[in-house]
C-alpha cells in the first residue's frame, strides 16, 4: 500500500477543485435525498482506466486523508491507486470492514461482498461503508422498484450488470436498519444513490 | 492571485477573494458533506462532526452556517430567516455573509430561494421539490432535558428506547392537563429515530411530514448534523386520548388579515395595546402586496421592513 506513485501517466483530477467538488456534492445530495433519481456528474473527468467518471468524481469530492478507501483487488497497485493517492491523499485498506468508501465494479461482485463491509455500530451507524458499484448503465438491466424515505411513491431503475444475489443480500441488511450499507451505483456520467433505508423489489426484465 | 483563484470566484470583488469560497476550507467541507450524506441515509440520527470556529459566536447559527457553507454554490439563491423574519439582525448579517463569501444572489422570496437557512421557523409558503432548508439548532438531543449523559442518550437512540420521552409527555398531562411543549416538540422520523425539530413552534411540525424539500439540521456548539430526506414520515409524539395539536389564535394578522399563519404578539405601548402579526415577514408582505388587509392595516410597523430593504439596497 506504500508503493511509490507512478506519476508518468497520471491523469488529471478536477479542473477547478472548489467549484467542481461543490457541484458534484450537490448532485450527490439530490441523489441521496431522493433514491432512484439519476444525477449527472463527472462529465469532464478523464479518470484512469478501471475507474469510471462518476466513481472518480465521487472519490475526488468525498475522499481525503480521513477516509480509508477499499479498492477491489484488480484496481490495486496500478494507475487507479496512484491517481487516487495523488489527488485525494486517502489511505487505502485491504480490510473491507474498516473502509469508509469501497470501489467495486459489477463484474467483481461476489456473493457475500456486502456484509463484509462495515455496517456501522449500534450507537454510530454513520461509520458504515459507502460502496461505489461501477455499472455499465442504469437503463437496460432488470427492473428494480424502490420505496422508502425520499421517494414519494415508488421509483424505478434498471442497472445493467448487477447480479441478483447482490440485491437479495442487500435486502437482508435492510431488515437490520440502523445498520446497513449505503450504495452508489456509478454508471458512466450518471449515478443513483441507494441509502440503507431504501427497500427494493426485483421486477425483472 | 492565480488564474485558478479568479476562476473560482469570478463574481467576487477583489478584496473578497482573500476568503476561500464559502469561507470554510475544502477539507472541512468534505467532512461536513460526508456527514450530510450519512445523515440522509439514517434519517433523524445525529451524526457527530468536527464543528469549526465561525466568525459569529455559538448560538448565533454556527451549525446552520457550516451546513450552508458546505452545500452552497454560486448559482444558488439564498434566503435566511430568524423566527420567520428576513429583516432581523441575525438574518441580515448571515445573508450578507454568504453574499460576500459565496457570491450568491439573496432573496426574501420563499419560492425563489434554493437554500433557506432558518432559525426556528418553517416558512408558511409550502416548500418545493429541490429546495433545501437549513435549520440552526441549539440543542440537537431531544432527550437531553430528561437525561444529561450523552453515553445514555446515545444508547437510548441505538436501541430505540424512548419510554422516558413518553413518561415526560404523560407527566405534562398530569401536571397541566395537556402536553405543554410548544416549541422543539419531539418527532419520530420514519418510525425509528426520535428527533428534535430544533425549537420551531409545534405549529410547524406537520409541515415536515412528507415534505418535498430536503431538511438539514446543524448544531455548531453540540457538533451534530442530522437530516430528514424529502417524502419521509414525521410524526409528532402524542397519545390516543391526547392527540397532537398545533397552536391556534382567535385573532388574525393585524396587518394582512391571515388566519392560517403563525402569529407573534407585539406589545405597542404601556397602556396594554398590542397586535398580532405574522411571524413570517415575507408571507405577510406578499399578502399585503396582493391587497389583503388586517384590522390594523397601514400601521406604522408595516413600513419598517420596506425601509430596511431600501437601506440594504
Amino acid at each position: 500500500m506504500n508503493a511509490p506513485l507512478n506519476l508518468a501517466e497520471l491523469r488529471p483530477g478536477f479542473f477547478e477543485p472548489v467549484r467542481d467538488s461543490q457541484s458534484v456534492f450537490r448532485a450527490l445530495l439530490t441523489a441521496t435525498a431522493q433514491p432512484g433519481t439519476q444525477v449527472e456528474l463527472g462529465k469532464a473527468l478523464t479518470p484512469p482506466v478501471g475507474l469510471n467518471q462518476t466513481a472518480a468524481a465521487v472519490l475526488l469530492t468525498l475522499a481525503d486523508q480521513d477516509t480509508l478507501v477499499w479498492l477491489e483487488p484488480s484496481l490495486r497497485g496500478g494507475a487507479v491507486e496512484s491517481w487516487l493517492r495523488f489527488h485525494t491523499s486517502c489511505p487505502l485498506t485491504e480490510r473491507a470492514e474498516e473502509a469508509a468508501f469501497a470501489v467495486v465494479s459489477d463484474t467483481a461482485l461476489a456473493p457475500q461482498p456486502l456484509s463484509a463491509f462495515n455496517q456501522g455500530d449500534a450507537k454510530y451507524p454513520d461509520l458504515a461503508t459507502t460502496v461505489l458499484v461501477m455499472v455499465q448503465n442504469l437503463e437496460t438491466g432488470g427492473k428494480l422498484v424502490l420505496e422508502g424515505p425520499g421517494i414519494e411513491t415508488v421509483a424505478e431503475i434498471a442497472p445493467q450488470g448487477v447480479p441478483d444475489f447482490f440485491w437479495s443480500e442487500r435486502a437482508e441488511l435492510v431488515a437490520h436498519f440502523q445498520f446497513g450499507i449505503d450504495v452508489m451505483l456509478c454508471a458512466e456520467a450518471t449515478l443513483v444513490s441507494i441509502p440503507r433505508t431504501t427497500r427494493i423489489q426485483i421486477k425483472g426484465e | 492571485m492565480t488564474a485558478t483563484e479568479a476562476y473560482s470566484r469570478p463574481n467576487a470583488a477583489p478584496e473578497d477573494r482573500y476568503y476561500t469560497y464559502a469561507y470554510l476550507d475544502e477539507q472541512t467541507k468534505r467532512m461536513i458533506r460526508r456527514a450530510i450524506l450519512k445523515a440522509l441515509a439514517i434519517p433523524g440520527y445525529q451524526v457527530p462532526f468536527g464543528s469549526r470556529e465561525m466568525p459569529v459566536p455559538y448560538g448565533w447559527g454556527t451549525g446552520g452556517i457550516q451546513l450552508t457553507a458546505a452545500i452552497i454554490g454560486p448559482e444558488d439563491v439564498y434566503k435566511c430567516i430568524d423566527q420567520g423574519a428576513d429583516d432581523t439582525t441575525n438574518a441580515v448579517s448571515i445573508r450578507r455573509f454568504f453574499a460576500t463569501v459565496a457570491d450568491v444572489a439573496t432573496t426574501e422570496d420563499t419560492g425563489e430561494a434554493t437554500i433557506i437557512q432558518s432559525r426556528h421557523r418553517i416558512p408558511e409558503q409550502p416548500l418545493a421539490d429541490g429546495q433545501i432548508m437549513v435549520f440552526q439548532v441549539p440543542q440537537p438531543e431531544p432527550l437531553r432535558g430528561l437525561e444529561p449523559r450523552e453515553t445514555e442518550t446515545r444508547a437510548m437512540h441505538a436501541y430505540g428506547e424512548y419510554g422516558l420521552q413518553y413518561v415526560s409527555l404523560y407527566e405534562n398531562i398530569s401536571a397541566y392537563g395537556r402536553i405543554a411543549a410548544t416549541a422543539g416538540y419531539p418527532v419520530m422520523i420514519d418510525e425509528r429515530y426520535l428527533m428534535s425539530p430544533s425549537p420551531i413552534p409545534k405549529f410547524d411540525n406537520p409541515k415536515m411530514h412528507m415534505n418535498p424539500a430536503i431538511l438539514l439540521f446543524g448544531a455548531g456548539r453540540e457538533k451534530r448534523i442530522y437530516a430528514v430526506p424529502p417524502f419521509t414520515r414525521v410524526r409528532s409524539l402524542d397519545f390516543e386520548d391526547y392527540p397532537f395539536e398545533t397552536q391556534s389564535w382567535d385573532e388574525v394578522c393585524a396587518l394582512c388579515g391571515a388566519n392560517d399563519s403563525y402569529l407573534d404578539e407585539v406589545v405597542l405601548d404601556d397602556q396594554g395595546q398590542h397586535m398580532f402579526v405574522c411571524s413570517d415577514s415575507h408571507y405577510c408582505a406578499d399578502r399585503r402586496a396582493k391587497g389583503h388587509a388586517g384590522p390594523m392595516a397601514g400601521h406604522a410597523l408595516a413600513h419598517i421592513e420596506t425601509e430596511i430593504a431600501a437601506e440594504e439596497a
